[in-house]
């Protein structure tokens, strides 16, 4: 059972830096192959300063600053039991190659269904760019089977 | 891009699909890397095992990135105001999936005039793995 002390917890924020290689990566990933996304000139023909962040990739923040992994320890939900129950970006502007943004969160909720079968933690964020703006809202819900 | 306009659009019409290929184990290892998901369950039969699942499975962000595909190859993504999904059921190996989206509802939102699209990503079995809700803003 998850301790409902989190509910609260302003979790370290996390710095990523929107480079292009990486940018080309994921879309090569998703399949992407629209210009806009992986060639700089297509970009900026689109009207772009350079390759834009697809909508789902800053995801990737907490990923990789480990914010999301001393998440998980934190509220000790092994990876083996976790699922991503639903994730919500609102979206305020765009972030391209060249900015670096930095996603905030903070524990809304935690609750059970199923007689504890299935534990919900509701983690809202907010991420902005270096010159403070806001770009998106996110709201993650993650599962942990017991 | 010829982007569609508000007043020629009707609750209903739908946006252009996107058929995937089905999902293997380079997808989800491309996937991890370029997302930043190192999740040992999705790449790594054995901790799936370990894990009580038959086999790895796909991130439920890969499946959202597909929806996110049908968007931006219909509107420029400046135009995206909303983007949620609901994860309802695993993407497993082979699945291959249909990314689609309808309007589902014209509206003004903060004085700009918006649709709602709902999405959904089907495999080829019929079993729907994700529902999703989009709001774009229209010229």
């Amino acid at each position: 059972m998850i301790d409902r002390k989190w509910i609260g917890h302003r979790m370290p924020p996390a710095t990523l830096p929107i480079e292009r290689s990486r940018l080309q990566f994921f879309a090569k990933a998703i399949g992407e192959t629209d210009p806009v996304y992986v060639d700089h000139d297509a970009a900026v023909q689109a009207g772009y300063a350079d390759l834009p962040a697809p909508p789902t990739f800053l995801f990737a923040a907490e990923l990789d600053a480990g914010v999301t992994n001393r998440l998980l320890d934190d509220l000790q939900i092994p990876l083996a039991r976790l699922l991503h129950g639903e994730q919500g970006f609102t979206y305020h502007r765009m972030a391209c190659v060249g900015d670096t943004v930095t996603v905030q969160s903070s524990i809304t909720d935690i609750y059970a269904k199923k007689n504890g079968a299935l534990e919900f933690v509701v983690k809202d964020s907010q991420a902005t760019n270096q010159l403070g703006e806001l770009l998106a809202e996110l709201r993650t819900v993650l599962v942990c089977r017991n | 891009m010829i982007s569609p306009d508000y007043d020629s659009l009707q609750v209903g019409d739908s946006l252009p699909a996107i058929q995937l290929p089905p999902v293997n184990r380079t997808t989800l290892a491309l996937f991890g890397g370029a997302s930043g998901d190192h999740n040992p369950v999705h790449l790594d039969i054995d901790f799936a095992r370990r894990s009580g699942m038959p086999d790895v499975f796909a991130q439920g962000m890969l499946g959202m990135a597909w929806l996110g595909r049908v968007l931006t190859a219909w509107v420029p993504q400046s135009r995206l105001r909303r983007f949620d999904a609901r994860f309802q059921g695993i993407t497993h190996l082979g699945n291959a999936m249909h990314c689609s989206g309808r309007v589902l509802a014209k509206l003004e939102q903060a004085g700009e005039r918006c649709v709602r699209i709902e999405l959904s990503s089907v495999n080829q079995f019929g079993q729907t793995k994700i529902a999703g809700e989009a709001l774009v803003a229209l010229p």
